[in-house]
């Protein structure tokens, strides 16, 4: 297994070997997933939206659909309006979609088609039907990493969508960063169950988990609405999760709308969720039910009853940077110790957020992004951790190094649940908690020789 | 072959259901699309079109050139660093995302768990990333020490003019390793197929009849057999059971070293003959090395092929011992597949995959008394539907004109006929060898062939012709499921596998036996939504 990769490590400026990210426009894909009724459209050769399409459908076990603009070598020389043109005349008859949202490719941004008039002009010509929307945003797929690419969507969403109609509403907003359907739907459930009225966008919940009832829709029950995403412009202020996928579009609302914005992380383990809750309370005046702090108190429960299995455990993680934020910030709650934290993702502020987060419990922690697994391998080892937390990619270091593997973030391919049970909130910390101790008492059973096999741990 | 098909299902007059399909696009695609769909009658000389363009705003389920170059045909070897030049998604896509099993050789290198790009950024687009790849090529030779390097171009490679020949060349002399450029950019072609032809020439090129060996007797190669689920093993398995050696394997658990030696291989076995054509006729001029097509899924198929590899040789020896292994085998997976039998016969099933799955597995299908009504190709030419006779009538289309065809001649000291003329006459007229009649000869009358099928089509064709079972990728497989209909991934084989084969043949069974009867199809309703609702009066009446 990885039996090539030498445990010494050398610099490298140009190869990239086992990416810990992926490009622009599989994010922009999924974003636009939770609009209603929209069909995700790639402006690029055939490949990108069959990859695309093929590795969220692993990802999610669900229909996932799009279309792209076909591009052969001759749009490629003399420009893809053509293409698009006529994508959106076929689309609009067949598949019949609310919404169209273009987002482009390396091969597109290349050649430098001009998005905005190509659409425009397909409005002035009648190709787009009145009453239906194409939106679009730029995704070159040489900048940032798929994260970056969902950013730029939901900022299109809100480019595109989101009105001021004057009048202040008493509901937020919440961008709830490149997570889960079930985290949507979670974070829907936790601000309802605080007495708030909130429009979270976008909202893959029944798109990506949709039920088995031997009926199939091309456009699944969920999504949020034109209505809705139109009206995001009048609430009184947007909760952006994740500054790597949601802090752009807040931003673009707040210029577009005026409407106010916080930047916060993931509410992923106690304490950003603490903060999650504590900012909708501070912008709405609602109090935070009793259930809730029930919730709340269950996790702490399990915190403290695993404790004698957590504590000091070394971790390697890698994935996302907005995921690994809160991921380590939660690790250092239980007494966990993160060695490696690693990002495909490239982004200074990321380095010195986590190296903030992890001073006091983790300072020699290697902290990297714009890195790859090949170089976590490497770091590994080197020196070996107690558990790797990652995605699936993952999963091969963990079986040459012989380690146990939590799997978390994106993509997962080769396991269930993450997309039905969430790790935001209360209870979500409750579930990653859960995988994170079970795992890591899993292997000690493997492990132990019989004279210390235990009944009760 | 059984006769259940579609024209016998009453409630379907064909022509007006392909007239209703087609109907919903707009006019000018519906007239397009209208020429890829076929109702066989084999009485006529019947043409569909293929290897078009797919219309733009259409769902299909093609990908593009670099998907058929470095996806199918070119990352399969698991003994060479193949460095994906371009954004990371290409490199990242195709990154064990196909299952293609490989053992290392005695040598140790294997690559296959690794994904190599330059994960070029804005930068290297503006300025040219000729010097990043250079610099890449330099840090994997300073890694791994490898015995030869790929270099696989995407679309913005070519489009900003990136030469990636000449850093191959530099490099290979620099570093004294041979260094493959593949010039398949995404945009190339119209699908796929593009870059199993960009393959083939630079596998030609570089690799083939680079390392002379002793010949060995009874030695072949297997082209195009890509060792998903570990196909290529079980077909190997039985091989050696009948003396016959395989030399290199195009490219399922391929290793580079071997096919360096491939020309010295008696016969060339053309498993996926969209993929690997062009290599089995180049390596036919240049060696002397004529093709047999095989079929190795489905019992009844693969005991042909294995008659048909004895007639080549025609050795009274090897045709017993292949006729001994025949039975024995048959026997055995015979019995193994009896008790699905009775479960799956008569069930329909569609299916559309590849450039050749579509036509070997009707033979495995009709081996368990299943009945394929429709099926398809993503990305095929039409001599892959109605065999290669038609060849000489195929115009090559704008698209595809910028795909080089190599200029092939023997080769002054390597070409080494393997029979005598009048032989290789004889097998030829035989059609043992360098024949391929295409799908269209096991597709019987009343039932369909779709090319490059749409997803509109396919969820169409759900509705309409109730299959028990549809078979396709990744990308249709739960819209599939969530019709309630059962399928069966052909690309990947739902992570199970050998299904070539003899064994593989009875894994197909039991695997399609668990789908098809699987107790959750009836689940799938509510009880409450099943029966008539009762209108009983609960309030006892007075």
């Amino acid at each position: 297994m990885l039996s090539m990769t030498p445990k010494e490590i050398t610099e490298r400026k140009a190869l990239r070997i086992n990416p810990a990210k992926t490009c622009q426009p599989i994010g922009a894909m999924y974003a636009a997933l939770g609009i209603h009724s929209c069909l995700p459209h790639s402006h690029g050769s055939q490949g990108c939206y069959a990859y695309h399409r093929s590795h969220l459908t692993r990802h999610f076990r669900e229909p996932v659909m799009a279309s792209t603009s076909s591009f052969t070598e001759g749009a490629s020389v003399f420009g893809g309006a053509p293409n698009l043109r006529q994508a959106l005349k076929n689309i609009f008859q067949i598949y019949d979609p609310d919404v169209v949202a273009v987002h482009t490719t390396c091969l597109s941004e290349t050649i430098g088609d001009d998005l905005p008039s190509i659409i425009k002009k397909a409005k002035d010509d009648g190709i787009i039907p009145d009453g239906k929307w194409v939106i679009h945003t730029n995704t070159p797929s040489y900048v940032g990493s798929h994260v970056t690419g969902f950013s730029n969507m939901v900022r299109g969403i809100v480019d595109y969508f989101s009105q001021s109609m004057g009048e202040t509403k008493d509901r937020i907003n919440v961008i709830p960063g490149y997570v889960e359907p079930s985290d949507m739907r979670e974070i829907k459930r936790m601000t309802e169950e605080m007495g708030v009225k909130s429009l979270v966008f976008p909202d893959t919940s029944d798109v990506l988990d949709t039920p088995q009832t031997a009926q199939y829709a091309m456009y699944p029950k969920g999504g949020v609405t034109i209505e809705t995403l139109c009206s995001t412009g009048d609430s009184k202020a947007t909760l952006a999760l994740g500054p790597f996928a949601s802090e752009q579009a807040a931003k673009a609302m707040e210029t577009k709308c005026n409407v106010p914005f916080q930047v916060l992380d993931l509410p992923i383990g106690v304490s950003a969720t603490d903060r999650f809750v504590q900012a909708i309370m501070d912008v709405t005046g609602k109090e935070v039910p009793e259930s809730m702090e029930y919730e709340r108190g269950r996790l702490m429960d399990i915190m403290t009853d695993m404790q004698h299995h957590l504590l000091n455990k070394e971790v390697a993680v890698f994935g996302d940077p907005d995921h690994l934020i809160s991921l380590c910030e939660f690790l250092i709650n239980m007494g966990m110790r993160p060695k490696y934290v690693i990002t495909g993702t490239p982004g200074k502020r990321f380095d010195l957020r986590i190296k903030g987060i992890l001073k006091d419990w983790a300072p020699n922690a290697i902290v990297k992004s714009d890195a790859d697994i090949f170089y976590l391998h490497q770091l590994i080892k080197n020196d070996p951790v107690d558990l790797i937390i990652g995605n699936t990619y993952g999963k091969y270091v963990a079986h040459a190094e012989d380690i146990p593997i939590v799997r978390f973030g994106f993509p997962i391919l080769d396991r269930v649940g993450h997309s039905y049970f969430p790790t935001v909130g209360y209870r979500g910390g409750m579930y990653l908690l859960t995988n994170i101790a079970n795992t890591i008492l899993e292997r000690k059973d493997r492990d132990d020789p019989d004279e210390f096999f235990e009944l009760i741990m | 072959m059984s006769d259940k098909r579609i024209m016998n299902a009453p409630a379907i007059a064909l022509d007006d259901f392909v007239e209703g399909v087609v109907d919903v696009y707009p006019a000018k695609a519906a007239k397009k699309r209208r020429k890829h769909i076929v109702v066989r009658d084999p009485a006529e000389k019947q043409r569909i079109e293929a290897n078009e363009r797919t219309i733009p705003g259409i769902i299909s389920q093609r990908g593009c050139c670099y998907a058929g170059c470095k996806g199918v045909v070119i990352g399969p070897i698991g003994d060479m660093v193949h460095i994906v030049h371009g954004p990371v998604g290409c490199s990242y896509y195709s990154w064990l995302s196909r299952r293609n099993l490989f053992r290392p050789r005695a040598d140790g290198q294997n690559y296959m768990q690794y994904c190599f790009t330059t994960d070029m950024e804005e930068k290297d687009i503006i300025f040219g990333g000729e010097k990043k790849l250079k610099a890449a090529i330099q840090e994997a030779y300073d890694i791994f020490k490898p015995k030869a390097i790929s270099v696989l171009a995407t679309c913005p490679v070519g489009l900003i003019g990136d030469d990636i020949n000449s850093v191959s060349k530099e490099m290979s002399e620099k570093l004294g390793i041979q260094i493959i450029p593949f010039s398949c950019e995404g945009y190339k072609g119209v699908s796929q197929s593009a870059g199993h032809h960009i393959a083939n020439n630079n596998l030609f090129k570089f690799v083939i009849g680079q390392d002379d060996i002793e010949q060995k007797e009874h030695t072949i190669n297997i082209l195009g057999e890509y060792n998903t689920g570990g196909d290529t093993w079980e077909i190997e398995r039985v091989l050696n059971r009948c003396g016959i050696n395989v030399l290199s394997v195009f490219t399922g658990d391929g290793s580079y070293s071997e096919m360096r030696q491939s020309h010295m291989a008696d016969v060339n076995l053309l498993m996926c003959h969209r993929s690997v054509n062009y290599i089995a006729d180049m390596m036919e001029t240049k060696f002397g090395i004529p093709w047999i097509k095989v079929n190795f899924i489905g019992i009844k198929s693969m005991a042909k092929s294995l008659k048909k590899i004895a007639r080549f040789y025609d050795d009274p020896k090897l045709t017993e011992r292949v006729e001994k292994v025949i039975e024995e085998e048959v026997a055995k997976a015979e019995e193994g597949i009896a008790r699905y039998i009775p479960r799956l016969k008569g069930k329909t099933v569609i299916l559309f995959v590849g450039g050749s799955r579509a036509h070997h597995y009707q033979g495995l299908f009709r081996d368990l008394g299943m009945v394929p009504i429709v099926a398809g190709y993503e990305f095929a030419h039409r001599d892959d539907y109605e065999g290669r006779e038609v060849l000489p009538d195929i115009k090559v289309i704008a698209d595809n004109r910028n795909i080089e065809d190599l200029t092939v001649e023997r080769d002054p000291e390597r070409y080494n006929p393997r029979k005598d003329d009048e032989t290789l006459k004889r097998l030829k007229e035989e059609e043992v060898i360098d024949t391929y009649h295409g799908m269209w000869e096991d597709m019987g009358r009343g039932t369909m062939a779709i090319d490059d099928v749409s997803h509109k089509e396919l969820g169409m064709l759900i509705k309409k012709l109730k299959p028990d079972m549809v078979c396709s990728g990744i990308k249709d497989k739960y819209v599939i499921e969530k019709f309630g209909v059962p399928s069966k991934q052909l690309h990947n084989y739902d992570y199970s596998g050998p299904f070539a084969g003899f064994r593989g043949a009875v894994n197909f069974a039991k695997d399609l036996d668990m789908l098809i009867h699987n107790p959750v199809w009836k689940l799938t309703t509510p009880p409450w939504k099943k029966k008539p609702v009762l209108k009983a009066d609960l309030t006892v009446s007075t």
